[in-house]
């Protein structure tokens, strides 16, 4: 199994340690994961998916909950999903 | 359109926490045929995300018991809907449905913190206090940045002495509680020598580190993600800057689950009786949800469930000594943290409370009840379905929660059209609110 993985966050290329979450990756990458109804910019809160902040579209599927599911290459992540 | 797994097993356990593994392992080991979902990546509940993997831990440790007995852990599932009468769970994976019969259920859905609401607490990188440790533990890189630990519970101290570890410069551990409560629950440890071996090691680890009583954190400060918060220690206020703030008010045990399948609670806890089992026969609790705590704690109710569920009774009396004793520890750490009501006041009226509906403080005041609230607001209807913001509401207006209704998490509409086993009357309810 490779060290690291390479993903997309945005559009841009994020390398994260394998294993790592993608909210690691979004962490890296963008910042937060979400705007709120309101707009606020939101990242991850409870690191166990409990929240829901760290809410982001994952190759197309909208509201995957970013600190629950690890890090794949060639993933397509969109903060805001 | 997604698949459905079927399974079936004597005894089903939910959470694959300290507690969880020692049921499944415990009612394996008499002859039963084990299964245990979780909702994480990977087995170990949050005290031990991370650690199954390593050589030589009590997560590894209990994590192999599991695995040589044949027991199956079904990951990254969460329960969603159930048929008690018929003895189903229904749970959901990212690409599938999973239908899950049993003949004994045992609950170990562990704990989460409970999160105050303060001005800018919504920022990014304001985090849980465990929820930065688990952050870290899955691959955020810490090295170098300035953390301030805050709120309540020892949690705040294996968090510091973990992101120190990791290379965190933390700048200041703030606990509400006062020194004399502290003091106190700390002559406690005494009686439990294992604990006090634990708070020396930590004491070690955490040596430098300003541990501040009576403080806490009154605002966070920053524009597109946290920049600096204000403390507020012995009445005084000052500002620190820092790039994460990771802060909880000790934890609430998680009984959304237990309170779907009509579970009898007790102070905000699962009621069980001396074999860990819960109002409803053959379903059990152990850990959290029955009382938060701690690991040893979890670690012997599981056990109890496990023996118990599959239907033997050997072990018991021991286990039963064992958990007295434990039990003490829990009551003096409930009554060391219990939480100021000055914290009651952090919100101003422009604060968020509901985090998912971005319902505020001054929304929320003029509402009588949770139900009420929630009505009117949509407070608590996000998708968390008031995870968060429930305890806080609970605390700052006393607010009762209201019943838990299905799905328990948001589902996939083909899920819920693939859930053959609802009584018509419950169609509405799963119709009823927006997810």
């Amino acid at each position: 199994m490779p060290d690291q993985v390479q993903l997309r966050v945005d559009g841009k290329a994020v390398t994260v340690p394998a294993g790592a979450t993608v909210a690691v990756a979004v962490a890296l990458a963008a910042g937060f994961c979400r705007r709120s109804i309101t707009g606020e910019p939101r990242g991850p809160v409870c690191g166990m998916g409990i929240c829901f902040e760290c809410r982001v579209m994952i190759n197309g599927e909208p509201h995957c909950r970013s600190c629950q599911i690890l890090a794949e290459a060639n993933m397509d992540v969109r903060t805001n999903g | 359109m997604a698949e459905t797994m079927r399974r079936n097993f004597d005894v089903l356990v939910v959470g694959a926490g300290p507690a969880g593994l020692a049921a499944a392992t415990s009612a394996a080991r008499v002859g039963a045929k084990v299964g245990v979902v979780d909702d994480n990546p990977a087995v170990g509940g949050q005290i031990w995300r991370g650690e199954v993997s390593k050589a030589t831990s009590d997560a590894s440790n209990w994590a192999a018991k599991l695995h040589s007995l044949g027991v199956e852990v079904i990951c990254g599932a969460q329960i969603v809907h159930h048929d008690i009468a018929s003895r189903v769970l229904f749970a959901e994976t990212r690409f599938a449905l999973l239908e899950i019969r049993f003949s004994k259920l045992i609950l170990a859905t562990g704990a989460r913190e409970r999160l105050l609401p303060f001005p800018g607490w919504t920022l990014p990188n304001v985090m849980a206090a465990g929820g930065l440790q688990a952050m870290v533990k899955s691959g955020l890189p810490i090295s170098g940045k300035r953390v301030v630990v805050a709120g309540s519970g020892p949690l705040l101290l294996a968090v510091a002495a973990y992101l120190r570890a990791h290379g965190a410069k933390v700048l200041a551990i703030c606990e509400q509680a006062s020194w004399n409560s502290l003091a106190s629950f700390a002559s406690g440890l005494l009686s439990h020598p294992g604990k006090l071996r634990q708070a020396l090691i930590l004491q070690r680890q955490l040596l430098g580190i300003p541990f501040w009583t009576n403080s806490w954190p009154v605002r966070a400060l920053g524009r597109e993600a946290l920049e600096r918060i204000i403390i507020s220690r012995n009445g005084t206020q000052r500002e620190i800057s820092c790039d994460y703030l990771a802060c909880g008010f000790h934890l609430v045990p998680n009984v959304e689950l237990a309170s779907l399948l009509g579970c009898a609670l007790e102070g905000g806890c699962v009621r069980v009786d001396d074999a860990q089992q819960t109002s409803v026969a053959g379903v059990f609790c152990a850990g959290e949800p029955t009382g938060i705590g701690g690991l040893e704690l979890a670690l012997i109710e599981g056990q109890i469930a496990g023996i118990a569920a599959a239907g033997k009774s050997e072990r018991l009396r021991e286990l039963r000594g064992r958990r007295r004793k434990a039990q003490q520890f829990a009551r003096r750490l409930e009554k060391a943290f219990k939480l100021r009501p000055e914290l009651k006041t952090l919100p101003d009226s422009g604060t968020i409370v509901c985090r998912c509906e971005d319902v505020t403080h001054a929304r929320l005041a003029r509402h009588s009840s949770w139900r009420d609230a929630k009505n009117q607001t949509r407070c608590g209807m996000g998708p968390c379905q008031g995870r968060i913001c429930g305890p806080a509401t609970q605390f700052l207006f006393d607010w009762d929660p209201g019943s838990v209704r299905p799905p328990l998490f948001p589902t996939r509409v083909e899920s819920l059209a693939s859930v053959s086993y609802i009584a018509p009357a419950e169609h509405s309810q799963l119709t009823g609110e927006r997810q």
